[in-house]
């Protein structure tokens, strides 16, 4: 089934569905212009017909990232976060996070987000790890009517996506600020949210070495500096903790807006399926990111040209949800029958 | 039990979208129904065997199989037992589809 020079030696698979690794899969669907993970599992031949919860995500998430205008999102390839656009606590309410732009809010907004959270009964506000607020404990046929009312933007806090950039006081109001970290964090949060990552993304922006929203432990860190901007990247403050790699130096905002979406459109490309970068930079050494995207403008501006083309085809998955009748109710609507 | 089952109708075909669960209460007993892209149609109690307990309707379903949403336990749809190396029972109820309404027996 699969061509020329291919070994069936023991060789274990992205899960127990497949034998293929994840570059011969996203290799096959190049070559063999696979469109739908139905067509991906049936043509490369996996033992289990509709896949796993393993492997049907993972397909999607390639499918998306090869195809960004083309592909349509398999919902029923979605973890249960991703597919209902809210995280599913234990007890099977939701969590509804919308968007604080760099952690920033206004008064405005917090009154509605009080508003909302009295009428819905919300258990538990929570200001999170990421500088924003979580209203958890919502009942599930609560949710629309909870986006309807917040009218904000998803905060993708259930996402393998941009979740937050945390940013420091910096430069508008510190007295050690050399660079304007809020302004950066939201400029950077509101052009890269929405796009699919193979793994959650977290950023952070500070606007001096003093590095107070914790460059190190994110997946791209930023620190200001007297004349720019210096570049991390590979961190991560979890179960395996991981310290960021000092990747550049910049001196402009563009160069730095340039940097970012080569290094996330790299990873989007190359990275597998819920691998982290600490990961991925340690998988693919931190010498040759460096050679893909500092030492050859070329790939570096291909790379940030396609994350654009991408980025022009998200929307927002609330305002989606609340405009499809039938997927809502199918979704977030029990039937109750006497 | 011994006591003879009853059957409801639970709505039209096309109110449920395929592979995805829907959740259809039934006298006080919460169900999560699914419809698999054969539309074959399943109904268990919406209760996660796993000892933490939680819902089933929100899992990613595969053939006549669920992965459930919160610990990727593999149940069979058919008979909502739990697949190995996991140990548990969900309880299924019979399913069928007359003309284009979906019927459930409880
Ligand atoms: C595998 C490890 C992790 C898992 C499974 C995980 C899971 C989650 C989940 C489910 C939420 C949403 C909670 C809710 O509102 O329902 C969340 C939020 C959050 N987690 Fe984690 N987390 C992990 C690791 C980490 C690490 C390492 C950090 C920090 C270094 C972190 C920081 C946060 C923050 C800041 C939020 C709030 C995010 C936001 O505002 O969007 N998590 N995490
Ligand atoms: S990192 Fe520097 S600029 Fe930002 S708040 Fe801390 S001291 Fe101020
Ligand atoms: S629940 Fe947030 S880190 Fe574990």
């Amino acid at each position: 089934m699969l061509g020329d020079g291919f070994k069936q030696s023991a060789k274990t698979g992205i899960c127990g569905c497949t034998t293929l690794s994840r570059d011969e899969i996203v290799a096959e669907i190049r070559a063999k212009g696979l469109t739908t993970t139905k067509e991906v599992m049936n043509v490369l031949g996996w033992k289990q017909e509709e896949g796993c919860s393993k492997c049907r995500p993972a397909i999607n998430y390639y499918l998306g990232m090869i195809y960004p205008d083309t592909h349509k999102d398999e919902k029923e390839s979605r973890f249960v976060n991703e597919r209902m656009s809210a995280n599913i606590q234990k007890d099977g309410t939701f969590t509804v996070v919308p968007r604080m732009y760099g952690g920033v809010t206004t008064p405005e907004d917090l009154k509605k987000i009080a508003d909302v959270s009295i009428k819905y009964d919300v258990k538990v506000v929570k200001v999170t790890g990421g500088q924003r607020l979580d209203l958890i404990g919502i009942k599930k046929e609560d949710v629309p009517k909870v986006w309807e009312e917040l009218d904000m933007p998803s905060g993708y806090a259930y996402a393998k996506s941009l979740r937050t950039v945390k940013t420091c006081v910096g430069s508008q109001f510190c007295r050690f600020g050399t660079q304007d970290s809020m302004g950066m964090g939201a400029l950077l949060e509101r052009k890269y949210e929405r796009l699919d990552f193979p793994a959650k993304f977290k950023m952070a922006v500070n606007g001096c070495p003093r590095n107070c929203a914790e460059s190190c432990t994110k997946d791209i860190g930023i620190v200001g500096n007297d004349g720019g901007w210096e570049v991390f990247i590979g961190g991560n403050g979890g179960i395996k903790p991981r310290i960021a790699d000092s990747f550049c130096k910049v001196k402009t905002d563009e160069e730095l807006v340039e940097i970012c979406s080569a290094v996330m459109q790299y990873y989007r490309e190359t990275g597998n399926y819920l691998e982290r970068t600490s990961d991925w930079v340690e998988r693919m050494g931190l010498d040759s990111i460096k050679a893909v995207i500092l030492d050859n403008e070329e790939e570096r501006k291909a790379l940030a040209q396609r994350i654009d083309f991408a980025l022009t085809q998200v929307t927002d998955p609330w305002k989606k949800m609340l405009s499809d009748g039938r997927a809502r109710t199918a979704l977030f609507d029990a039937a109750e029958i006497r | 039990m011994g006591v003879a089952r009853q059957t409801y109708p639970a709505g039209k075909v096309e109110e449920y979208l395929k592979q995805i669960g829907r959740v259809v209460i039934i006298k006080g007993i919460e169900l999560a129904v699914f419809r698999t892209s054969g539309d074959e149609f399943y109904a268990l109690e919406n209760r996660n065997p796993h000892p933490k307990g939680g819902p089933l309707a929100e899992g990613i379903v595969s053939g006549h199989y669920l992965y459930d949403p919160l610990y990727d336990w593999k149940i069979d749809l058919r008979t909502g037992e739990v697949q190995a190396p996991d140990k548990g029972q969900a309880a299924a109820y019979p399913v069928h589809v007359d003309g284009d309404s979906v019927v459930i027996e409880i």
